[in-house]
């Protein structure tokens, strides 16, 4: 299994070129069409720049601005629905070597793999812009050698969402000020989870197994793999620790035992599944939308464990473009914090730059459905609070799956926490 | 074969007459070659350069790397996944391929029967192949999910227990095979219907004559009648079964076929290895070796079919084919 990754290193060095363009004809002859199209020159003689994104950025506006400012280059953007259907879209015409939209937006869970073939990526390293982002942001997107692959757009820094009205009838604080002092440990929240499935036993603490175990994973630095990417999940003690308080905190009782996304889980949104959820902004409009006519949601400020972290998204300029430098100067402005505060009042994405988290814009939304609280100022502190970020190796998320799925197992009563121990421990193998 | 090529030049010289006998026997080889060029194209080239692919290291991001020889199908055979998948892939295709010809059969056999409105039945039972295979998998998602899902509310009203869908094993390819089922039953009724419609229906008078009731025309004339399509359907759904992805891929919100991966089939295994794992190299020996599994899967079918057919005992098997192509001709004609 080790043979594997030192195969492809091999491989990478050896033959991209030939590779490249061979993939190119087998995989998507329509793929090296369309980039040819989208490229180059508009009618008006304009360089026309490609921005490809997923879900929501908020760039509409902004992509509108920056056409009507100066002559030279007209923007485009293309939206994929599912960052999943973005991945394979990226994966697919990096491997073939074409196609590639002159900016491409990533998200932080696939920077590792992508970090190991930074070579297709322009370095984006600039005085200019040193010390635009939160330390940790940039530096995750920083090879060893210095070059910058991406510029950092949002960031997910995670406070507690929960519903007052069930915290109500469980004879606990509502007000989200107290609630704060209920959950800055782990052992805290669990504990107050246990008192509360006791007053209200149709109601879970809180809405699933994995999502919890996620976020004790965010914020362990080595969890799977350390420092050098060797796999050490089989035998890190705090994988393990992880896995056996989820799985005894479901037995318990605290979880709906549902998968998140999945239709039940959507569901119980609806059918007062759970009392409380980890909380990035963007889950704000995910939990609006999934509750809608449910009363009750607040937000507190407070994480336990000290601060978590849950997505947020980078923009790469592909050396496979033609206009990189201009693609450079649209990424660059796209990500000032000016801009970013205009992508957070548009669609909610927490700004990842310094000079944004203390903008008035931000601090004073709020947010209605959230009982009218201050999300932007919760979150900006959310935020503050993070140290690190864990070390995630190119290995990691698909550990990271099987390591979520042998949780699932246990939710799902398929295996014994035990048993499915093992097989975990047997995927890792596998993986390894 | 006649050139359909327009007004064929008088041959007023030698090199014309000779011209135009070589047009005449190689412009139909022109007319068909568009086909075969588009095929060699979309079809062979990928089909080999996935043969290529297979017996090389291969990342998805890193590219080519050495010559593997059949190293990937060793660790593909070698993977317990890949069994798992393919019994999967087995399972769901017979739970979805056998009640859904047999129903198809079925609907087919009613359709053909003098129905007040035939045009509004026989559009209807299209209706689910038009919907896009992702929005049913969204809707039959809901309608079998575990806990707040349709099905297992119905199911608990009336006092049973509810049923795992997504968890359980058999339940898992019932629930995916339904969502096959509801799409293609449909399609394949009205292949059906057009292969009964060209039986010539003075057989049936003969045989009701001779006091043959419904179900014996049906199973004596029209079955062995319409062979040739039902083999064709057979073989369809074969293929279709076996690369089954989006049903299953959309049932869940991950797409690797559930926590235990109790629902991933082959096609799911080999999108995993390819875009997940990103080992293209694995990704096309699976390819490969669901292309040879179908194929095996065909003759089989192919060979099955055949032995049942001549088991029924047509003794003029050829004639009555023949008889049928006749009736056929004069169907298109009229």
């Amino acid at each position: 299994m080790h043979g594997v990754t030192r195969d492809q290193k091999d491989d990478r060095r050896r033959v991209r070129a030939a590779t490249g363009a061979l993939l190119a004809l087998a995989l998507t002859a329509t793929a090296a069409a369309c980039g040819g199209d989208a490229e180059g020159e508009g009618a008006d003689g304009k360089i026309r720049l490609t921005v490809a994104t997923f879900n929501e950025f908020g760039y509409e506006g902004l992509i509108e601005e920056y056409n009507s400012m100066q002559d030279e280059v007209e923007v485009v953007q293309k939206k994929a629905g599912t960052a999943n259907e973005h991945q394979d879209n990226l994966y697919t015409k990096l491997a073939a070597g074409s196609g590639l939209s002159d900016i491409e937006a990533i998200e932080v869970d696939w920077l590792a793999a992508l970090m190991e073939e930074s070579d297709a990526f322009a370095d984006l390293s600039d005085p200019e812009v040193e010390g635009r982002w939160l330390d940790w942001k940039t530096e995750a997107a920083t090879t060893d050698d210095g070059k910058l692959i991406g510029y950092g757009t949002d960031i997910g820094p995670e406070g507690i969402c929960y519903r007052a009205d069930l915290f109500e009838k469980a004879g606990m604080p509502t007000d989200r000020e107290e609630v704060a002092q209920l959950f800055t440990t782990w052992e805290d929240y669990f504990d107050a989870g246990r008192g509360f499935v006791k007053k209200v036993p149709d109601v879970a603490w809180y809405d699933a197994s994995g999502a919890t175990a996620q976020a004790m994973v965010n914020q362990t630095e080595y969890t799977f793999e350390d420092e050098d990417n060797n796999v050490i999940a089989a035998d890190n003690p705090e994988v393990k620790e992880i896995f056996d308080t989820v799985t005894s905190l479901s037995e318990e009782g605290l979880s709906t035992q549902l998968v998140q996304w999945s239709e039940d889980w959507v569901a119980s949104f609806q059918q007062d599944g759970f009392a409380t959820m980890a909380c990035p902004g963007w889950m704000l409009g995910v939990i609006e939308g999934n509750a809608e006519g449910v009363e009750g949601w607040d937000i507190a400020d407070v994480f336990p464990g000290g601060a978590g972290l849950w997505g947020g998204s980078y923009l790469t300029v592909p050396v496979q473009g033609e206009h990189q430098e201009e693609a450079i100067e649209l990424a660059k402005w796209l990500t000032a914090p000016e801009q970013q505060i205009k992508a957070f009042e548009a669609k909610g994405t927490f700004p990842s730059q310094v000079e944004a988290l203390d903008d008035p814009v931000l601090l004073e939304s709020t947010n209605d459905f959230f009982n009218g609280a201050p999300t932007g100022e919760i979150l900006a502190e959310r935020a503050k609070a993070i140290e690190f970020i864990p070390h995630k190796g190119p290995k990691f998320a698909d550990i990271n799956t099987a390591f979520q799925q042998a949780i699932q197992r246990v939710d799902e009563g398929k295996e014994s926490p035990d048993e499915a121990w093992e097989s975990f421990l047997a995927d890792v193998e596998r993986l390894g | 074969m006649a050139s359909p090529a327009g007004p064929t030049p008088r041959p007023r010289r030698p090199w014309r007459s000779r011209l135009a006998r070589w047009e005449a026997k190689a412009s139909p080889y022109l007319y068909v070659s568009p086909f075969f060029l588009l095929f060699a194209l979309v079809g062979l080239f990928p089909l080999l350069y996935t043969a290529y692919v297979s017996v090389h290291a291969w990342s998805l991001l890193g590219g080519q790397g050495d010559f593997a020889g059949l190293d990937n199908y060793r660790r593909v055979l070698e993977d317990r996944f890949f069994w798992n998948a393919l019994r999967n892939t087995v399972s769901i295709f017979l739970l979805s391929s056998v009640p859904q010809v047999l129903l198809a059969l079925g609907l087919a056999g009613l359709l053909d029967t003098q129905l007040r409105g035939r045009t509004l039945w026989r559009m209807s039972v299209l209706l689910p192949f038009v919907v896009a295979p992702a929005a049913v998998a969204l809707i039959f998602g809901n309608v079998f999910g575990d806990r707040y899902g349709l099905v297992n509310s119905g199911l608990e009203a009336i006092g049973l227990d509810a049923i795992g869908w997504h968890t359980n094993t058999l339940a898992s390819h019932v629930a995916i095979a339904s969502m096959v089922n509801w799409r293609w039953t449909g399609y394949n009724a009205l292949i059906f219907l057009a292969a009964m419609q060209a039986v010539p229906r003075d057989l049936y008078e003969s045989a009701a004559l001779d006091g043959a009731g419904k179900v014996r025309q049906f199973v004596s004339i029209t079955l062995p009648m319409i062979r040739p399509t039902l083999l064709f359907v057979i073989i369809t759904s074969t293929i279709g079964g076996l690369q089954i992805f989006a049903e299953p891929r959309l049932f869940d919100t991950q797409g690797l076929g559930g926590s235990d991966r109790q629902y991933q089939t082959l096609t799911m295994y080999l999108w995993e290895l390819g875009w997940r794992v990103r080992d293209l190299g694995m990704a096309s020996a699976v390819a490969w070796l669901l292309f040879l599994i179908i194929v095996v899967f065909a003759v089989l079918n192919l060979w099955l079919s055949q032995r049942a057919g001549s088991l029924a005992g047509r003794p003029h098997g050829r004639a009555v084919r023949r008889s049928r192509r006749d009736a056929a001709g004069e169907g298109v004609a009229s």
